[in-house]
């Protein structure tokens, strides 16, 4: 039974990871008062400019299976955040600079991220790609040895433990510095955030591309750890993005809920695949759990409306 | 004590285009003095204010900060020159603590909330402030908002301090607190300058007052050695005639009587409490009460707009509970609610006098075309009348100055001859001449036996105009008082709750008429149909 437990949380906190990365990098965003609905594509842009990285990296070294498994990770995380920032910053020019509608301009990100990433996946190699996964999932290889304590904690790869990492940093800066305290007045309130002589553009611009760089690591997570790197032109990252999307909204723009709030996101997808006796459409249910979550929770928090909980006051416009 | 110069403006000009709101204001204000600065609505006044706290940049003229001139073109300018400018609209972020709220912005000093904390109690000592640190905005009344922006001025170090219309939305007890802090700062070597349209402030709070009038300097007189007559008639430039009539009128039968209301506001919290009162033809009954007690909630609900928890609402002896907002219109109840922003409620902006006109009407006629003939005849008549500053009757309502905006919608609500009034800070923001023009109109109409209800900010003002006063405090009746038998100083005390008239004399059955349109039966008979309709829908 402990064994069967532990393997479900085991699951669940790799394919909440997914929707860790997507959901800090949205809830900073989204402090800054801009509701960034392109963070599917730019999670799949992050998937390839990640899998780019890789292969850059893996090709380049002498004897693929001997490489640095530090620097193959470091260069891969970069790459995705460039491609994925990249993105962010055109969503931000659009938004911040040009005044575009958001909404609007966030879900052609999307629809343009998915195609990007589906157009050029076929032109990168991915030979190598199998064996450099190895690198991003055994951190700990002792884990194994350490029980179930191991394989809780200690069993995941390294990206599982840098999103922990960034959502508690994103915690910290939101609520323990002077930077998050001006970024919270931005997307609370431009007009006081201007007067008190804050200047907002800067603001909004430096947290959006951020937020959309940290969201991009979320799909080289998928690709490089999730599915071992075989997946990349059939991966349905976005479906993953939009999860990431309603996370921010059940977890209250709280980044240290997010944590907890992932995990039960991907608790919930990956019992679908573990329930193999349910039929297909049977199996659709759970599909739907996270989202009925999500309103349940915009239910209670409208209900017992304490102003904490409700979204950025000028998110969106 | 030594008089020494701290601010001096020497033949400040500004023009926004071709309109010049400011042409060669001199002005001095010295260390240790409260400096009024008095004018009508358009008098420039906030212009100026603004170029010394650096939101515009004068086109002409210098500014001379402690005998130096000073170039202001930003607020950090302002601050490095220690001016500091509390605004009549407060610039808080409503999830943020006071604290946090009063260092944002500032960057050189370490971020560490119970230094900040501290600090902020430190400086409310020395003044006599009453704040809680870690109270968060939103759970604060408006004069908690305005001391939080107060001592964030003082927090970054400022010696002048502006403040405009900073009485506007408080008590006449929150009154006397801050002028007491105000009083305070001045002797600790502190410069004032305070915005007000109210003459007695003037003469309480002020060591000195200037006055602008069109954009110009009129001239500066010390406090002591002045009238408000001798005030009004620099302001205005003539002389007119301050008192507001009360008109006598024989008052009719209860046109609209309310029992027992309640409503909820948009939060889902009860904005109006069990309240009761009623009013008759040919007489005019304030409500006072602080901003947001539920007045808005109260017009909304007589109008139609709002759903009504429970409760009636009897137009001469017929509920009018659940009606549609066009029954009531054609019942002959009219509705003016003047919000904040003027243009808010009532009128649509960019549609000309004469659509506004048929805002109200449109339905009327036998054929789908509405007729904009008759319409445009009622807006030129209109104009009139009331002496609308218009070009045509065809030109945006928005780009009429505050005064004609509210009387176009005013002289609408009238043009459909209602026999009740509802109307909501109808002279928000009016300079004197067009406050004095809907009196007269609001009086007009008492004296044709029109039940008129004035939701008003000026106790000065609601005093005069009112036959009787409700005052309502968070909802709910703290009484109904005769206008001529009642001082401000009490109607502040029930504004704030602290008395409570509706208990003290619970026995005489507050707010209702003794001839009422219906006998108590029938009362009686309406309340089982609520009662027994609610089960039904149950």
């Amino acid at each position: 039974m402990l064994s069967t437990l532990s393997t479900i949380l085991v699951d669940a906190i790799s394919m909440g990871t997914i929707f860790l990365f997507g959901c800090v990098g949205e809830i900073l965003t989204e402090k800054a008062g801009n509701l960034n609905l392109g963070i599917p594509g730019i999670m799949c842009i992050g998937a390839l400019g990640g899998s780019f990285g890789v292969m850059i990296y893996s090709n380049g070294a002498a004897d693929p299976t001997q490489m640095s498994g530090f620097w193959l990770v470091v260069v891969s995380v970069l790459f995705s955040m460039l491609f994925a920032g990249a993105a962010g910053l055109i969503y931000a020019f659009l938004t911040v600079t040009l005044k575009a509608n958001q909404n609007v301009t966030g879900l052609a990100l999307t629809t343009f991220g998915v195609g990007f990433m589906k157009f050029f996946a076929k032109r990168i190699d991915m030979t190598n790609f199998v064996v450099a996964s190895k690198y991003f999932k055994n951190l700990f290889p002792f884990s194994g040895k350490l029980g179930w304590f191991g394989e809780i904690f200690l069993s995941h790869g390294v990206l599982v433990y840098l999103a922990i990492a960034v959502a508690i940093f994103a915690s910290i800066l939101l609520n323990r510095t002077r930077t998050g305290l001006h970024l919270r007045a931005v997307g609370e309130n431009p007009a006081t955030a201007d007067a008190a002589g804050i200047n907002i553009s800067k603001y909004k611009y430096i947290f959006i591309t951020l937020g959309s760089a940290i969201a991009g690591i979320g799909g080289l997570y998928y690709v490089m750890d999730k599915t071992n790197g075989t997946t990349l032109a059939e991966a349905s990252i976005d479906s993953f993005g939009w999860l990431a999307v309603a996370l921010v909204i059940a977890t209250m723009w709280k980044p240290i809920f997010a944590i907890l709030g992932s995990i039960v996101f991907g608790g919930l997808s990956i019992l679908a695949m573990d329930l193999t006796t349910l039929s297909f459409s049977q199996l659709k249910i759970f599909d739907m759990f996270p989202y009925i979550i999500t309103v349940v929770v915009l239910i209670l928090t409208s209900i017992f409306g304490k102003k904490e909980n409700q979204p950025p006051a000028s998110l969106g416009l | 004590m030594s008089k020494e110069i701290a601010l001096e403006l020497k033949n400040i000009t500004k023009s926004f285009g071709r309109v010049v709101a400011n042409r060669n204001v001199n002005l001095t204000v010295y260390k240790n003095e409260i400096l009024s600065l008095l004018g009508e609505n358009g008098s420039g006044k906030t212009t100026l204010m603004n170029m010394i706290s650096g939101i515009y940049f004068p086109d002409e003229g210098e500014i001379f900060v402690d005998g130096k001139p000073a170039v202001i073109s930003s607020p950090k300018d302002a601050f490095g020159y220690g001016i500091g400018m509390i605004h009549q609209h407060f610039k808080l972020v409503d999830t943020f603590t006071a604290a946090q709220n009063i260092i944002l912005g500032i960057k050189n000093e370490k971020y560490n909330i119970k230094l900040v904390n501290s600090r902020v109690r430190e400086i409310a000592e020395k003044y006599g402030f009453d704040i809680d640190p870690k109270k968060k905005i939103h759970e604060m009344s408006v004069s908690e908002k305005q001391t939080v922006e107060i001592i964030k001025v003082l927090y970054r170090g400022a010696n002048i301090l502006i403040l405009d219309e900073p009485t506007a939305v408080l008590t006449p007890q929150e009154i006397e607190k801050l002028f007491a802090i105000l009083r305070k700062m001045r002797d600790d070597g502190k410069s004032i300058i305070i915005i007000t349209h109210k003459l007695n402030e003037v003469m309480e709070i002020s060591d000195r007052v200037s006055i602008l009038r069109k954009g110009e300097y009129i001239g500066t007189v010390n406090t002591c050695e002045t009238t408000e007559k001798q005030l009004t008639e620099m302001m205005v430039g003539k002389q007119i005639e301050l008192k507001i009539d009360r008109v006598k009128v024989e008052s009719t039968k209860p046109l609209l009587e309310i029992r027992d209301l309640v409503i909820r506001s948009d939060d889902g919290s009860k904005a109006i409490k069990n309240v009761s009162f009623y009013i008759r033809g040919g007489e005019i009954l304030g409500v006072a009460g602080i901003t947001g007690c539920g007045q808005k909630e109260l017009c909304e609900a007589i109008a139609g707009l709002r759903k009504v928890e429970s409760g009636f609402i009897m137009h001469k002896g017929e509920s009018i509970v659940g009606m549609p907002p066009k029954l009531i219109i054609e019942k002959g109840i009219s509705m003016s609610f003047i919000p904040e922003d003027r243009l808010g409620m009532g009128l649509a902006p960019s549609f000309s006098i004469t659509d506004n006109m048929m805002l109200k009407t449109y339905g009327e006629g036998k054929t789908p075309f509405v007729n904009r003939q008759a319409a445009r005849e009622k807006a030129q008549a209109l104009i009139e009348k009331l002496e609308i500053a218009t070009p045509s009757t065809e030109t945006p309502v928005r780009r009429l100055s505050g005064g004609n905006v509210q009387k176009v919608l005013v002289g609408r609500e009238i043009d459909a001859n209602p026999n009740v009034i509802v109307t909501a800070y109808p002279v928000r923001g009016l300079d004197i001449n067009s406050a004095y023009a809907i009196y007269d109109i609001l009086n007009e109409q008492k004296s044709k036996g029109v039940g008129i209800l004035f939701v008003g900010e000026d106790l000065d003002v609601m005093l005069a105009l009112c036959d009787k006063i409700l005052v309502l405090c968070h909802g709910e009746v703290m009484g109904i008082v005769h206008a001529a038998k009642v001082t401000k100083d009490q109607l502040g005390l029930m504004m704030t709750g602290a008395v409570n008239l509706t208990e003290l004399q619970k026995e005489k059955n507050f707010g209702i008429a003794k001839d009422s349109n219906l006998t108590e039966t029938e009362w009686l008979n309406a309340a089982n149909e609520q009662n027994g309709g609610a089960e039904n829908e149950n």
